[in-house]
């Protein structure tokens, strides 16, 4: 490994690595502001300057390739002097507002200037003001903080995929700005917020809201989707305030999805805090007493095959478990978690998860899409698509039209017949695939829900066998889950299907063969009612709590502990950062109340019971945090029936998807300008 | 007697290379020709590229624009062979440097010397396609200069298989939208590219990486259009003009206090008061009425009185008094001028055109102009000066491209020669005066005076 010497100490480092990143690596702290990892090189904040042997100016270390036997100082007076007149120059034109700009105390020119900056300004002349500019309702702009380092520009563009934010003007006039002043048309906008290095680009919803230094921070994840992106949920109180992306290059990198930031002010809004039951058509206060005594009154004189249950989108594995422990101990056997009929087949855990992994995607040379749209079902795999778009052009082929992903794709037709094409080798796609080294196929829960839905994964299935494209090394094959707590679900087994019947819970509620339903956090599930009594538990005033009888308050995902599994199969912890409202209880509690009233006996008899119980039930388990030991076998599933059909991607409503966003403003805001934005595009 | 003398100084009639750099010969490829262009081009394209390029070398030719690289140096650093990318020519006419026209008179009047280096350099890069960024205020020199390369075309001098030496060429001519930083090798990419024009990173230089990712020679139009003849007529003529390493002629535009401003062609290290008496026309109101001279272009250090009565204009020279020969663009300023306005003229042009990429020039250019308008209005206090100094010195060597250096260097000339005048123009004394060593956080105004 070639060598480099910083500040006398001699390290080695890998090719390819910045000045920068050598000094990093030997110990030495670098400042900068327009320096991303993640981001392209742009070298104009000049706040990383360092002294290089032979030459005479400072270099930029950012922008500088190390080179073996380099010599870098980073401590001389020359560097120092450098970096404070850098420093010097941001301060000029900088307003010194920091008493009221949201993001003093964790500011890093206030940071920095901690250290490069002088006690007293020698710029005696007027400041720069600079017109704020309107980027949508997550961003608010104080735009004379800006210090030019385009950090937004270079996240638009190669991350976000958006080119609509730049800047305009040049020298001192330079100015960032949005296209026209829209708000920014990417599900990534608000890592803007994050990265800007000032106050320039602040986060809208939490403006005035609360200093960093007074919040509660908690590491946990989020379930607004499949992904399971990492994330920092700060509370103050009872609240919580905002939510942060954490570091974890395996899943999210550094970026989180708006949806995931900025549904948090659901949290606090159409919250159950009591149970109610309905009377005379009207739901009124009631106690936990009571409301058990009557669901299981009610659980009592129902028939056991005509009480059924269902899951919703963002409950823990814990939940689940528990849930199904309560209804095999009272006999129930009709459950599902999911909340449209799809194919699915959960013979081996290959058959459900992502197996390429996240990260993997980046490897890809070819990938297909089968009726998916990943920029609305999981945003940060979609980030991924479009990261390894940028970097090798790969092309990128798709079953029916997702509409813009932000990255270009050819469509290769749109009906199931294509699809059988390509699994017969008789078309192009097919040939482009087979000639590719590490292919991928992403096939979305849309085309599990057409009739040949069980075809499309089947067949898919075999074709990619055949031709070893599912082996220890690379798997191909991958089903993008669209909730959080599906995988899960599918590993507790927490749905009754048959090899002949997939759908037999979705045909019996909707010829409403049920009469008692007790739905656990489930607003998505597609059907109507009509003499069903409804029990729901969950934490939110939303669809189906209008139509329920019974209502059991339990606490959103922020406010207990839990696991869920991504949908590469990866465990996760959620952390319980703040406390219900009211008197709502945790699930696993709330279905022990029942048991205990039913049976005379706890499910489990603390937490840590329930949660080693999940553990057990974890097919191909290996560790937290780590993809899962899956088993590659020639199972033989029928490949099912084949019906020629259009392959038609369900749209998802984005920024409504589930009761935390819909309680929430911002994303209602948000909803708002996008269809504006939509709006103004066809001109009406 | 005298004018015996001077006529044996100055660069003899058959040694100039722009014959027709006042138009009096015409400037078609017609008259072109009877000038001994294109005379014979396929001969020394049969050479073979290392000897042109060596032949470079030996002439010790170094770039016109204004760093003054080797330019032998600078060919030799494209890849030998074409790879899987193509080479470029791009040919900087992007002549924005207050004080300095010198590349319009030869797009103007000699366009074919300029085409014909382009097919010569072309081959020695190894590069099919040329192009010219003229800059966009140029415009009946852009079209000029189209004529003439249609004419090259028709005449099959470029294009396919170019005065049958079987190299393909295609001249292509780029406007500019009228940016000053356009004028920097890699700005100017950007711009050709589409882009905004801002200066790229260093390195890799575009010798490896320019043009559309691909191997790049950026070369000014002065330094082009002389290799024909410098391979026409030999390195070892070419290197027998002036001193060594400040070879062969160059043309001076002089401009400002002077009875005639001109652009003449000269041999490098021709002294500046010969320069500035003989060709010029003297100095308005004699040479001792003379104040100071800026001898490369606004962004060179101006020199004083004392010190262009004795020096030569050629690199070395220049920057041996601290200033530069840059574009040889020498402006004259005398007595009746005011030295800082003119000053803060410079500035405010520097801070006009800085493109706002990076920090220290962005927000240091307009600091130096408020500060020296202040200065010339007299409103300055003598603590403003040591600041300017220190802006200047903070630009300077900090900045990606080299127009912070551009900026701060004109400043920093006045600040060196003429320091009096400012003094006298500043009112009072710092309002606080450096105590001690005080405290750090010590509120300073609350400390005995």
């Amino acid at each position: 490994m070639p060598k480099i010497i910083i500040n006398d100490k001699e390290i080695e480092f890998e090719n390819g690595m910045t000045v920068l990143q050598a000094c990093e690596l030997a110990g030495f702290e670098i400042p900068r502001f327009c320096y991303h990892e993640r981001l392209s090189i742009a070298g104009n904040c000049r706040m990383c300057l360092v002294e290089m042997e032979k030459s005479p100016k400072p270099i930029a270390s950012c922008a500088m390739p190390a080179t073996d036997g380099m010599n870098i100082k980073t401590n001389t007076s020359m560097v120092e002097k450098a970096r404070k007149g850098v420093m010097e120059f941001l301060l000029a034109n900088h307003p010194l507002d920091c008493p009221v700009c949201d993001q003093g105390g964790e500011c890093d020119l206030q940071d920095q200037s901690l250290y490069y900056g002088f006690d007293k300004s020698r710029f005696k002349e007027n400041k720069r003001e600079v017109k704020d500019k309107y980027m949508g309702p997550l961003i608010k702009t104080i735009m004379t903080r800006c210090i030019h380092c385009t950090r937004c520009v270079r996240f638009a563009t190669e991350v976000g995929g958006v080119t609509e934010l730049g800047a305009i003007g040049r020298g001192e006039n330079m100015e960032i700005t949005t296209y026209l002043e829209k708000s920014m048309e990417s599900e990534l906008s608000a890592n803007v917020i994050d990265l800007c290095p000032v106050g320039a680009l602040t986060s809208k919803p939490y403006a005035f809201e609360a200093r960093p230094w007074e919040l509660k921070k908690t590491e946990t994840i989020d379930v607004m989707d499949s992904v399971g992106s990492n994330i920092r949920v700060d509370t103050y109180g009872w609240e919580v305030k905002r939510i942060l992306p954490r570091l974890n290059n395996n899943i999210n990198e550094e970026w989180i999805s708006d949806k995931t930031r900025y549904a948090c002010d659901g949290l606090l809004k159409q919250r159950l805090d009591k149970p109610y039951k309905r009377e005379n058509g009207k739901l009124v206060e009631s106690t936990w007493d009571e409301i058990i005594n009557i669901v299981c009154s009610k659980i009592k004189e129902t028939e056991k095959n005509l009480v059924a249950a269902h899951v919703g989108d963002m409950q823990s594995m814990e939940t689940i478990n528990s849930f199904k422990s309560l209804l095999d101990s009272i006999g129930v056997n009709n459950y599902d978690f999911r909340e449209k009929p799809f194919y699915i087949n959960p013979e081996n855990k290959i058959n459900y998860i992502f197996n390429t992994s996240i990260k993997g995607i980046e490897e890809s040379d070819c990938i297909v899409l089968v009726g998916s749209n990943p920029r609305h079902e999981a945003t940060m795999v979609n980030a991924r698509i479009r990261k390894n778009f940028v970097n090798k052009k790969t092309s990128i082929l798709s079953f029916g039209n997702p509409g813009d992903l932000t990255y270009d794709y050819t469509i290769v037709g749109n009906t199931t017949e294509d699809i059988k094409k390509f699994v017969n080798k008789q078309n192009k796609a097919s040939e482009i695939f087979l000639k590719s080294k590490k292919p991928i196929i992403i096939i979305g829960e849309s085309a599990l829900e057409l009739e040949s839905g069980q075809f499309i994964l089947e067949s898919i299935k075999k074709f990619l066998l055949d031709n070893n494209f599912i082996n220890e090394k690379w798997n191909a094959f991958n089903i993008l889950i669209q909730n959080a707590s599906s995988i899960g679900a599918i590993d507790i087994g927490f749905l009754k299907i048959s090899k002949k019947n997939n759908f037999e819970f979705f045909n019996k509620l909707n010829n409403h063969q049920f009469s008692l339903l007790y739905l656990v956090g489930s607003d998505n599930l597609d059907f109507t009612k009509k003499d069903e009594f409804i029990i729901y538990q969950g934490s939110h005033g939303d669809r189906t709590a209008q139509i329920a009888d019974i209502i059991l308050p339990s606490p959103a995902f922020t406010e207990q502990n839990g696991l869920f599994i991504n949908l590469e199969g990866r465990l996760q912890k959620s952390i319980k950062s703040t406390y219900p409202p009211g008197v709502a209880k945790e699930d696993w509690r709330i279905f022990n109340l029942i048991s205990r009233h039913l049976n005379n006996q706890d499910l489990f008899k603390n937490f840590k019971e329930l949660r080693d119980n999940t553990l057990k039930k974890i097919k191909d388990h290996s560790d937290f945090d780590v993809l899962p030991k899956t088993k590659i076998s020639q199972e033989n599933s029928e490949i099912g029936s084949f019906t020629n059909e259009s392959v038609l991607i369900k749209a998802i409503d984005y920024y409504f998807s589930n009761s935390i966003a819909r309680s929430s403003k911002t994303m209602s805001d948000c909803r708002a300008a996008r269809s504006k934005n939509l709006k103004n595009q066809t001109g009406t | 007697m005298k004018t015996k003398l001077m006529e044996q100084i100055m660069l003899k009639e058959e040694d100039k290379i722009f014959k027709n750099l006042y138009n009096n010969l015409g400037w078609t490829l017609e008259e072109s020709l009877k000038r001994s262009d294109w005379s014979n081009t396929k001969d020394i394209i049969s050479k073979g590229r290392e000897w042109i390029i060596n032949e470079i070398k030996t002439s010790e030719l170094r770039g016109r624009g204004g760093a003054g690289f080797p330019t032998g140096v600078k060919w030799s650093f494209a890849p030998k062979k074409v790879g899987s990318r193509p080479h470029y020519l791009v040919i900087n006419a992007d002549e924005s440097e207050p004080g300095t026209c010198k590349d319009r008179d030869i797009m103007r009047f000699e366009p074919q010397k300029l085409i014909e280096g382009c097919l010569i350099t072309s081959f020695a890069v190894n590069a099919h396609t040329c192009y010219i960024y003229i800059r966009g205020e140029y415009f009946n020199e852009g079209r000029r200069l189209q004529k003439a390369i249609d004419e090259a075309y028709e005449k099959k001098f470029i294009g396919k298989n170019a005065c049958n030496s079987g190299w393909d060429l295609d001249i292509h001519i780029h406007f500019g939208a009228g940016a000053y930083i356009c004028g920097e090798e890699t700005a100017l990419l950007e711009s050709l590219e589409g882009n905004k024009g801002q200066p790229r990173l260093k390195p890799p230089f575009p010798a490896l990486v320019g043009l559309y990712g691909c191997p790049t020679i950026v070369n000014n139009v002065e330094t082009i259009a002389v290799v024909p003849t410098i391979l026409r007529k030999g390195a070892k003529w070419f290197a027998s003009i002036g001193r060594p390493k400040n070879t062969g002629t160059k043309i001076f535009c002089i401009s400002g206090n002077v009875n005639n401003p001109c652009n003449v062609e000269e041999e490098m290290g021709i002294s500046l008061k010969e320069l500035v008496e003989k060709h010029a026309g003297g100095v308005t109101g004699g040479w001792k009425n003379l104040q100071a001279i800026i001898p490369g272009g606004s962004s060179m250090p101006l020199i004083p009185k004392e010190t262009c009565e004795t020096i030569k204009m050629d690199f070395d020279s220049l920057i041996a008094a601290k200033s530069g020969l840059g574009t040889a663009g020498v402006v004259v300023i005398n007595k009746d001028q005011d030295i800082v306005k003119c000053m803060a003229r410079i500035a405010k042009f520097y801070k006009h055109e800085s493109c706002g990429q990076c920090t220290p020039c962005r927000e240091g250019s307009g600091w130096m102009w408020r500060i020296l308008e202040r200065t010339a209005k007299g409103e300055a206090t003598f603590k403003d000066i040591d600041l300017l100094s220190d802006v200047t010195k903070q630009i300077e060597g900090h900045t990606i491209c080299a127009f912070g250096e551009g900026s701060a260097w004109p400043v920093q000339g006045l600040l060196r020669h003429f320091r009096k005048e400012i003094d006298k123009r500043c009112f009072s004394e710092p309002l606080i005066k450096k105590k001690r060593d005080i405290p750090y956080l010590v509120d300073q105004h609350l400390l005995e005076k």
